[in-house]
């Protein structure tokens, strides 16, 4: 079983996708639950303490926006401990935690940069691309196995 | 440890949200139900959420979908009723993929040959397009 990190990081399609074919797939939502239900929250509502700040600061330089480090104390963390990805194209609805576009090209390079074996797709407008899509997923994670 | 899952159910498939929540409610397992507009929220033991999600994708293979949150149900943080209405910022991402969910589950439940699409244009690569100036200016 291989941790494949998904992007756009909080997609249903390929979280479900990577999980139901045997693999752990890494994604922010994870990340939130973590510093969300952790018992002794110190600064609510999402428990941000100052050590966050800090796993951002190994992947953006101080002076880069607060957003993108917050994003990338989530995110960051998850791509050091991913095996393998799949990347689909800016699909343009993104919003929440993978609502910025400065971000996402930072995850984007980060991943590619990591030298893991990455899977780039687009959404699918039909059903032949839905099965393509599909298909080259599917072949993609056994091929880690 | 507490896990948060979304249920959704595709939105051509014959299984409603009340369906799953039934078949939860009908099960031996201690999770937390709640039905939403697209599917369920379910919370529970870690491993408690694995086996109920394998019990409710055998309802329908191809057309539920599985999705973590981080948030738990009811979350005064998240829930709208709590903060004065408006979809919280997570479901616009679900609003979206659900359109195209139909298609997915078609595709999972599809057997047989793959269709060979024609290749999409790429853009001129820069070398290429370096000879080609090259080539008009010599």
């Amino acid at each position: 079983m291989a941790k494949v990190i998904v992007y756009p990081p909080t997609s249903m399609i390929l979280s479900d996708l990577v999980s139901r074919m045997g693999h752990k797939a890494l994604v922010v939502p994870e990340a939130v639950r973590n510093l969300v239900t952790e018992s002794k929250i110190q600064s609510p509502p999402l428990n941000m303490t100052p050590e966050e700040p800090k796993k951002g600061l190994r992947y953006a330089a101080v002076d880069v926006p607060s957003g993108v480090r917050g994003r990338m104390s989530l995110i960051g963390p998850i791509i050091e401990e991913s095996e393998a990805a799949i990347i689909v194209e800016d699909p343009g609805w993104l919003t929440g935690c993978s609502g910025c576009s400065r971000t996402n090209e930072l995850v984007r390079l980060l991943i590619r940069t990591k030298g893991i074996p990455v899977l780039d797709l687009s959404y699918p407008t039909n059903d032949d691309e839905a099965r393509v899509f599909v298909q080259k997923i599917r072949s993609f994670l056994e091929g880690l196995n | 440890m507490l896990v948060t899952k979304y249920v959704i159910t595709s939105p051509e498939s014959n299984i409603l949200p009340s369906d799953i929540a039934m078949k939860i409610y009908g099960s031996k397992h201690d999770v937390t139900v709640k039905e939403t507009c697209m599917g369920v929220t379910i919370n529970g033991e870690e491993s408690v959420i694995d086996e109920v999600v394998k019990e409710i994708r055998s309802l329908d293979p191809a057309g539920i979908f599985i999705k973590d949150r981080g948030f738990p149900p009811g979350d005064p943080r998240r829930c709208r009723g709590r903060r004065g209405g408006g979809a919280r910022p997570g479901f616009y991402m679900i609003e979206s993929e659900c359109k195209i969910l139909p298609m997915i589950s078609r595709a999972l439940a599809a057997e047989g040959d793959v269709p060979s699409l024609p290749e999409k244009k790429r853009p001129l690569p820069p070398g290429r397009l370096e000879e080609i100036v090259k080539e008009g200016l010599s």
